[in-house]
């Protein structure tokens, strides 16, 4: 009754294991393996019986249980250390697992109660005069070469792994969710190669494109600054 | 220079760093600031305050108190959730304690398949790619994101507890012997 009607969702195999431990009260540095493989198979059963997808993560695993029951109960001595080891091997697997099993419990008891506490989401409006000059793409392209200039002459010996202009797309959305507009030299201040600072370039051109932020300067030829467009969800202020 | 930090805080949006102060002051060493703002929370608090002063994602941030939420949601006539899912949790336990970590490492861990689950924490950006493994392949790295922080009303990436607090808590008196 239990099996049919209350059918646990398990997050996978791992999870499955674990429950059927604590279920059963076994020792996790000791399990007892072929009553927690027939337990395992009997679930996979039900599972089947009631025409769930059955992941072939759970298989695996099913296999890998079988494998270390089947090796512990032959008799030979290498054997035996061999399932020995496979099933100390799966008790750290399962250690593991529960470690982060209990810490996901935790992040989940922190958002219960991050939920309730709210501040405000909608920056002061200001009038947009001090930087309301559309920038060009000349001006920009001045700027960059000012940053091109600076970026050291030569590379290291060997360039070391660096962003791809996808991960610095990610990278500049990332700081900009955070502040309202972020600085143009700003964006390059962690660049020193000139590989990078083109890449950093190029990410924000094709951020430019897409819309997803806009330029901006406080006269011709002033500071650049790059804000994040709206999406048009904040009209709920005040 | 109390009432300006105080100010600051009240307009800001999201969790408000020292420098991003320091950077109006433009005097002030960040170590007197956060003095200030803790004097600031702690006057807050001693009267008793609907709102509060908190440290949160690198920054301080005014919230009002969790008492008052009830009448928050009153007032927008809805609920605020973000849900996530048990394998969502899981899998950002991970996330969040091993960054920067693979896909594949993540799923030697979870005994399952988790793609999917990471792209919607993508989605709901509370997880980012933040590199590349140096490794065959180079597989993406994942890693939290500042909203990470915010929406589990944490200081920073280290303010979690750490796993072997979290596991010596469960185990309780269960057991004591070393791990092999």
């Amino acid at each position: 009754m239990e099996y049919g009607i209350k059918l646990e969702i398990f997050e996978g195999p791992m999870d499955l294991l674990l429950h059927l431990i604590q279920k059963n009260d076994l020792d996790i540095y000791d399990i007892p393996i072929s009553k927690i493989t027939s337990e395992y198979v009997a679930y996979l059963d039900i599972m089947k019986y009631l025409n769930l997808e059955v992941a072939g993560d759970f298989l695996v695993m099913a296999a890998t249980l079988m494998k270390i029951k089947s090796r512990m109960l032959l008799p030979s001595h290498d054997n035996d250390e061999e399932g020995d080891e496979l099933k100390k091997e799966l008790v750290n697997r399962i250690l593991e697992y529960k470690k982060f099993k209990e810490a996901s419990k935790i992040l989940h008891t922190n958002l219960e109660s991050r939920k309730d506490i709210f501040s405000r989401n909608t920056e002061p409006e200001f009038k947009e005069d001090d930087f309301g000059v559309e920038v060009t793409i000349f001006n920009l392209l001045d700027a960059f070469r000012t940053v091109l200039e600076k970026a050291k002459k030569t590379p290291k010996e060997i360039i070391k792994e660096e962003c791809t202009v996808e991960e610095k797309i990610k990278l500049i959305l990332f700081e900009l969710e955070t502040r309202r507009f972020l600085a143009f030299f700003s964006l390059f201040s962690e660049d020193e190669t000139k590989r990078s600072v083109i890449v950093t370039f190029m990410a924000l051109l094709e951020l430019l494109k897409t819309g997803d932020i806009s330029v901006k300067q406080d006269k011709s030829f002033g500071e650049i600054r790059i804000y994040r467009k709206e999406k048009g969800t904040n009209e709920k202020n005040n | 220079m109390k009432k300006i930090i105080e100010a600051l805080l009240f307009v800001s949006q999201g969790p408000l760093k020292v420098e991003e102060i320091q950077g109006v002051l433009e005097v002030n060493s960040a170590e007197e600031i956060t003095a200030v703002i803790k004097e600031l929370k702690n006057e807050y608090s001693s009267r008793q305050s609907p709102i509060e002063i908190i440290e949160l994602a690198g920054g301080w941030q005014m919230a009002t108190k969790k008492e008052f939420a009830s009448y928050i949601k009153k007032m927008y006539k809805r609920e605020t959730t973000i849900k996530l899912s048990n394998s969502a949790l899981e899998t950002l336990a991970i996330i969040a304690y091993k960054q920067p970590v693979t896909r594949s490492e993540i799923e030697a861990i979870r005994g399952v398949e988790s793609s999917g689950v990471i792209r919607t924490l993508i989605e709901k950006n509370i997880v980012r790619i933040c590199g590349k493994k140096d490794t065959v392949g180079s597989p993406v790295l994942y890693g939290t994101t500042q909203q990470f922080l915010v929406y589990f009303g944490l200081k920073s990436a280290d303010d979690l507890p750490s796993l072997e607090e979290i596991a010596i808590e469960e185990e309780g008196n269960e057991l004591s012997e070393g791990e092999n």
